[in-house]
């Protein structure tokens, strides 16, 4: 099975409606631990966005879509969460540069390059109640799917899952990066919003999938 | 939430347009972008200085714009750091031919934008090195977490590293004293109510009428930890004890100290609590060198306060005294 570039911008579609919708909750969720902006933040940049996809001329290759929400998301987000997702988005464009249309191979890569960019930028690994909890465990599940010849929509399906109980995850651990980890201790109990707003994206992205 | 404001989305915007008609001598905008620069921006042969961070830390970061301070300040959103393009620009824009240095406080958002910026202009051949401020022991230092957080004590790195540029001094002198800053410098701070981000719209966290929130950032998150509220002495005693013995401060040192409201703590209350410095300062025999009390680094309307000590030096002292003339922060 292979993703169209309109089925690129149906799942961007999807994430800036979700994120729209959760706006409040991941804002709740960054209150009790840090500053409570990660909601508010997120939506502006999604916003901004949208905006700028309608200006792309019709002949854009899905590399340059995802490049151009990167950038985008870098100069409208603001905080930790505008460079990494940002760069994940910007990274995850590299390596599909000039394609029209995404293979499974290239939806693996494209999770690797995202989770690498984010680790590198945030000099974060798993276990550090931050996003890399939910995208790690969807990275692999979706691998370990692929590699086994399972369809393409039940493999995102299994990584939206897999991203489910890495968020959950988050809850028992106390942070050791961002603004969270001042808390220390006083994290655990608290989901991390970023592991929680990555996962409500990769789950747009396998709810995209699975509808179509 | 009960605010002065028009709309949660123009607050950045509108006081930004309300502080340039303030302060036109000082002050100017950036065409397009949130970057607040001096009047007089680049100043030619001096090091440019630019810093920054989320607004709603007034008067901090613009309010420090002018003679022997920044040169720039990049507002983000509120409690949320600017973006790299923002301080991309400021950068570009007070280059004077010297080199910028950034002053960065020790956020992982700030730090990576910063970074990011710093990156850019990099590869344009302007010559950009930073620092980072972190003045809070409240956070203890361990491999838990990525270091402390930057507060008030970020504002004496401000003006000595200000000074220093404004002598003409290289980029390598310019970092060196801010790094001495950073070295000696120590802060921590408490509230007695939280503070409402307009967006969000309410408090983010919560503190029963006879409770303190011990150990605050300046960002509206909660502390280290909370306990029932004590007379103004001992809240000083248990702030000043934990900063005191941090460096530690001795007995002959000389310090500036920095009374910092985070927005709704009246002057009253401030000089309570200086004066309780100020004995058990005297009472180890750390001379005083010089005080300040005031609002200089904000958490919107929250109540309370942080205390931040400075151990000097002879170059210290003499660039401490120097002048500034900046709409916040005036030395004449």
């Amino acid at each position: 099975m292979v993703i169209t570039k309109n089925g690129v911008l149906k799942i961007v579609d999807k994430i800036v409606e979700v994120i729209k919708e959760n706006k409040e909750y991941l804002t709740q969720l960054d209150a009790a631990i840090g500053d409570a902006d990660h909601g508010i933040n997120l939506d502006r940049g999604f916003d901004a966005v949208k905006q700028k996809l309608t200006t792309l001329p019709e002949t854009t290759d899905i590399g340059t879509i995802l490049k151009t929400i990167g950038m985008t998301l870098v100069s409208t987000v603001g905080g930790a969460s505008g460079p990494l997702y940002g760069t994940a988005f910007m990274r995850a464009g590299q390596v599909v540069q000039g394609k029209n249309e995404l293979s499974e191979e290239d939806i693996v890569k494209i999770f690797e390059a995202a989770l690498d960019g984010i680790k590198q930028r945030g000099k974060a690994e798993a276990g550090d109640k931050t996003m890399i909890d939910s995208i790690e465990p969807a990275y692999k599940a979706l691998k370990d799917s692929l590699e086994n010849n399972i369809a393409l929509p039940e493999a995102l399906n299994r990584a939206a899952n897999a991203a489910k109980e890495g968020m959950e995850y988050t809850k028992n651990i106390s942070a050791r990066k961002g603004r969270a980890s001042y808390l220390g201790e006083r994290s655990i109990g608290h989901l991390d919003p970023g592991a929680t707003s990555a996962y409500l994206m990769i789950k747009s992205f396998s709810d995209v999938v699975n509808l179509s | 939430m009960k605010k002065l404001i028009n709309n949660p989305n123009d607050v950045v915007k509108e006081m930004i347009e309300g502080l340039l008609v303030a302060h036109p001598s000082y002050l100017r905008k950036l065409d397009n972008i949130d970057v607040i620069v001096r009047k007089d921006a680049p100043v030619e042969g001096k090091v440019g200085l630019v810093s920054g961070g989320g607004s709603g830390h007034e008067p901090a970061h613009a309010g420090y714009v002018g003679y022997g301070m920044l040169d720039a300040a990049c507002p983000g959103a509120v409690f949320t750091s600017p973006t790299p393009d923002q301080i991309y620009e400021a950068i570009k824009a007070v280059d004077g031919g010297k080199g910028v240095l950034l002053i960065i406080k020790n956020y992982t958002g700030d730090v990576m934008n910063f970074e990011m910026a710093r990156e850019m202009a990099q590869m344009e051949g302007i010559e950009v090195d930073e620092v980072i401020v972190n003045d809070d022991v409240a956070v203890e230092n361990s491999t838990w977490t990525q270091g402390r957080r930057g507060i008030a004590g970020t504002v004496f790195v401000h003006k000595i590293a200000g000074a220093k540029a404004q002598e003409g001094a290289s980029l390598q002198e310019v970092k060196r004293v801010a790094e001495k800053v950073i070295a000696n410098v120590r802060s921590m701070g408490m509230a007695l109510t939280p503070c409402t981000v307009p967006a969000a719209g309410k408090p983010s966290f919560t503190l029963a009428e006879d409770e303190m929130e011990i150990g605050i950032g300046i960002h509206g998150e909660p502390g280290t930890h909370r306990e029932k509220i004590k007379p103004a002495d001992e809240i000083v005693e248990h702030l000043m004890e934990k900063i005191i013995n941090d460096l530690p401060y001795k007995e002959n040192d000389e310090v500036a100290v920095m009374i910092n409201g985070l927005g709704a703590t009246p002057l009253m209350e401030l000089y309570i609590a200086n004066r309780k410095v100020a004995e058990i300062l005297e009472s180890k025999k750390i001379k005083v060198y010089k005080t300040y009390v005031g609002e200089f680094m904000t958490s919107l309307e929250m109540s309370g306060f942080s205390i931040t000590l400075l151990k000097l030096d002879e170059e210290l002292k003499t660039l401490l005294d120097a002048k500034a003339d900046t709409p916040a922060f005036k030395q004449l």
